[in-house]
Order: structure tokens, then sequence, then C-alpha cells
């Protein structure tokens, strides 16, 4: 089975819940999905439909790098880390200094993406700094 | 030749000439757009134009492979009706991190948070070994792959 065909409803998803620049290749036997979601939601379903082809990703056959066109500076953004405090750092990197926290479920503001996994942010305290992009979702 | 022949003979010519057009039909720019359309498949990003019989595609694709084959698709999907095909397709590949250096950095920060997982990065490939709760493989992976990796091994990985 080729690994277009075993990931077909992913692809099939993707296509039909409106990502945006949809770009689909195998590259030595690993399917590279990239594309722009419509929202927060629509990215979160296809990690569902990802899970459920391959039950917590143990097979490392796709990467799938789909960001979030509604994460644009100065809209806000939810805190989803699992349980604990977001850091706010200095700069981009972990090795960064801790320059402010945010909590589980807070809603902060998007600034401007420094990368794709450094976003610079303000809390509603007016903390500025970087939080890692991954822990921060749109909100519709 | 009596009038009534010669009308005749104008009202048979004429049926001749209609079954003679009638065996060849034209087929419309809009008919062959979807015939075309059918031949190169269902990718999203591959649009197609007709215009007297002349077939444009444009858009993107990821290897010079599939903008042949959808050239050749294009051309075949209707020998006769297509005079030809202009390929204006652009080839917009797969963008993959292969610097160890910058991955391994970018590794580092993404697993900063899962204290009982090992991170090795090999020639763009991220080979993750240790345990990762349930709730939480999903952002691991997703972490790692918005890095643009080659692969995401983490077969070596124990779910609690």
């Amino acid at each position: 089975m080729t690994l277009i065909s075993k990931y077909k409803v992913l692809i099939d998803t993707a296509k039909s819940s409106g990502v945006l620049d949809l770009q689909v290749a195998e590259q030595d036997s690993v399917l590279h999905i990239r594309g722009t979601a419509p929202n927060a939601d629509a990215k979160n379903k296809l990690w569902d439909v990802y899970n459920q082809i391959d039950p917590n990703y143990l097979t490392g056959d796709v990467v799938m790098n789909v960001d979030v066109s509604t994460a644009v500076a100065g809209t806000q953004v939810r805190v989803k880390t699992a349980n604990s405090n977001l850091n706010i750092r200095k700069g981009p990197g972990t090795d960064q200094l801790i320059v402010g926290k945010a909590a589980k479920d807070e809603v902060i503001t998007l600034i401007s993406r420094a990368n794709n996994q450094w976003w610079l942010v303000r809390t509603k305290d007016g903390e500025e700094g970087y939080a890692y992009a991954q822990y921060l979702e749109p909100l519709e | 030749m009596t009038i009534k022949h010669v009308l005749s003979v104008i009202l048979l010519s004429g049926a001749l000439t209609v079954s003679v057009i009638s065996c060849k039909p034209k087929l419309s720019d809009a008919d062959l757009k979807a015939k075309v359309e059918t031949a190169v498949g269902s990718n999203p990003n591959v649009l197609v134009d007709v215009k007297n019989g002349v077939v444009t595609l444009s858009g993107t694709v990821t290897t010079e492979d599939e903008k042949r084959i959808l050239e050749t698709s294009a051309k075949s999907a209707d020998n006769k009706a297509v005079k030809s095909v202009v390929n204006h397709i652009v080839i917009q590949p797969i963008e993959i991190n292969t610097d160890v250096t910058d991955l391994t950095a970018k590794v580092a920060d993404a697993t900063k948070d899962f204290p009982a997982v090992t991170a090795t990065v090999n020639d763009g490939v991220i080979t993750i070994t240790g345990t990762v709760e349930q709730a939480r493989i999903q952002t691991l992976k997703q972490s790692l792959d918005a890095l643009n990796p080659k692969k995401v091994d983490l077969s070596g990985v124990i779910i609690k």
C-alpha cells in the first residue's frame, strides 16, 4: 500500500476542510504534508484523523506541518499547556531569560511571529516576550 | 433537369454535408477542459485552461516528475482535440531542514518540557526514545513536525 492511499482520508480531510497551499509529497518513504488551515479547529481535526490512522504517530511515515491562517499579528491566542504555566522569555529560545508567565487557558495577544517556533506575545499584565508557538492556539 | 430535380439534388448534398460534419464533432474548449481536468487528477494546486484546443497547465507541484506526468496526462486526455500543452506548472519542493546544528537547537527547545525523553538528530531524522504521557504525544509530534525534518521516529517511545 502506498503512503498516499494509507493516508487518503487525511489528505481528503485536508482538501475538504479548506487547507490552503496544500502540499503532499512522498520523499524517502515519508509522506510530507504542508499547508495552512483556515482555523485551529481544522488543524486539530487533521491531527485527530492522523492519530486514527497511525495511533500515537509511532510509525513515523508522515511529517505534517500545518499552520493556522488566523494566527496573525494582533490577534488573541489561548495558552494550551498541559497544566503548567507558559514561560515568556526575553528572546526566541529556551536558553533565554524568563521574563514572565502566562497561565494555562489564559488569552494573550500575539504581537508578531519571530519565526515558526517562537512568537512575540503580550499578557494582560503587559508582560512582553517570546513564547513557544506550539503552546498557543489562535481564537476564532 | 426540372426544378424539382435540382432541389432534390441540393437537399441530398445538404444532407450529405450535414452527415459528414456530424461524424467529426468538434469538442468545445469547455468540454475539453473537463476532460483534461479528469485526466490530470484531483491535485487542487493544478489549474487547467483551454483555448482553441491549446491546453495550459498552471499551479504548483512538489517534483519535476509530477510536472512531467501531468503534462503527459493532459496530452493523452484527447489526442485529437488537444492541439498542444503549455506547461506553466511551477515546482515548489517540500522544504526539509537538514541543517544538523539548526535542527538540534530547535529539537532541544521542542523537547524541553519532556524531561523523560532523549532526542537525537541525524541527517534530518529526529529519533526520540524514552517515555511520554499519552495526552502529550500529539504536542511532541506537532512540535517536531513543525521543524520540517526528514522524519520523526517515535518507534522507540513508550506511551504511559
